[in-house]
């Protein structure tokens, strides 16, 4: 599984990174995260509001700091 | 009934004197911090509710199909209602691009947005009522419709630093479904993060404010943001310029002063350049425009701006 979050270096940005380190270390998964600030890959995807959040390819939420336990949900789904 | 409270907190409970001006300072404090934060919590809850409605990809769709003119104005009114940092002012103006949407309407976008935001929104309706309110909305439309129209003649779409493909074919939103309960959640921790971020600006405002209430003489504001003095406006506008995230700690300041016999024109002006222009979102804007184009839309924007207090100040 690969997880990438999409954001130009703002704070929720590097929030957002931190809970999903902590979901995947709580999932028991093998996951890579990887953060993406280069802004022609985030404009690839088509987001438009940061921070955004990538799994395997597919944006599963924009312009949201989602918490621990919500992006559990989204890497079990 | 607050300010009876504020009194009977002041003036019994503390024992001051009443005609003095430390008791007068005091009491305005308090009365004008409890008063802002509680009015400020409600509205940016009610806005940010409101707002979980419309997305910014949304809005993106709906301009891509419009022409230049109608495009100006939706742009424009499109920004009182999406939400908007400066940090993702990038991939926005980025993404406006990549959907077609001309230059000049993605300019009106970019005025209209900051400008609008509910920290500013709700602090104007809190301290100065809704007409006051509804007059810098208006006037600050005017400003991004009239800014983007300009913008956008000039041909400007070689300065833009980063190449963006265009998206090919239909433009089309995902559209997330989400709980009412959600939302409310949302709205709820939304609030209780900006409030975290501005109460110490709130309250060194109001403290100020509340200083110049009880110590500045009248006369001596008035000198300064009065009638008599004609740069007032472009003065203001331009201490305004730099100042952004202190926009919540500012507005109380500006009710005192008016109180004190600023005139409302450049009251607006002031407002309007700080919330409209700043120095970090240049800074941002440098990494994908160029500065002639960043000089050109903050020349346009404060001119707008100086435009607009000093036709307020001859109307009123």
């Amino acid at each position: 599984m690969k997880i990438e979050i999409l954001g130009t270096g703002c704070s929720k940005c590097k929030a957002l990174e931190e809970a999903a380190k902590q979901a995947v270390a709580q999932s028991g998964l093998f996951a890579q995260i990887e953060k993406v600030d280069d802004i022609q890959k985030i404009m690839d995807y088509g987001v438009m509001s940061t921070p955004g959040l990538v799994i395997d390819g597919k944006v599963v939420s924009t312009g949201k700091l989602l918490s621990v336990s919500e992006i559990l949900e989204l890497i079990k789904a | 009934m607050w300010q009876e409270s504020v009194n009977t907190i002041v003036y019994e409970w503390l024992a001051l004197p009443q005609e003095n001006k430390l008791s007068d300072a005091l009491n305005f404090f308090i009365y004008d911090t409890v008063k802002i934060l509680f009015l400020l919590t409600t509205i940016i809850f009610a806005v940010t509710l409101l707002r979980s409605y419309f997305s910014t990809e949304k809005v993106r769709e709906y301009l891509s199909r419009r022409n230049e003119y109608t495009g100006n104005v939706l742009a424009a009114l499109f920004g009182i209602i999406t939400p908007f940092c400066s940090c993702s002012a990038i991939p926005l103006f980025l993404g406006f691009l990549q959907a077609r949407i001309p230059l000049g309407v993605t300019f009106s976008y970019l005025i209209s947005a900051p400008l609008n935001n509910e920290i500013a929104i709700a602090m104007l309706l809190t301290m100065f009522g809704w007409k006051v309110a509804a007059l810098y909305i208006g006037f600050g439309l005017m400003v991004a419709i009239i800014g983007g129209i300009i913008i956008g003649k000039m041909g400007l779409e070689k300065e833009i630093l980063i190449q963006v493909k265009p998206i090919e074919g239909e433009i089309k939103a995902d559209v997330q479904k989400i709980a009412f309960k959600t939302r409310l959640l949302d709205a709820k921790e939304y609030t209780t993060d900006i409030l975290y971020k501005i109460w110490l600006y709130v309250l060194i405002g109001v403290g100020v404010g509340a200083f110049i209430h009880g110590y500045v003489p009248t006369e001596f504001i008035t000198s300064i943001a009065g009638a008599d003095n004609i740069f007032a406006v472009p003065l203001a506008t331009l201490l305004g310029v730099p100042m952004y995230s202190n926009a919540a700690g500012v507005m109380p300041l500006i009710e005192v002063l008016t109180a004190k016999g600023m005139l409302m024109g450049t009251a607006l002006s002031f407002m309007m350049a700080i919330t409209a222009l700043s120095l970090p979102e240049a800074m941002i804007l440098k990494r994908i425009m160029s500065l002639k184009l960043i000089g050109i839309f903050f020349g346009t924007v404060t001119l707008g701006i100086m435009g607009v207090g000093y036709l307020f100040n001859a109307i009123l």
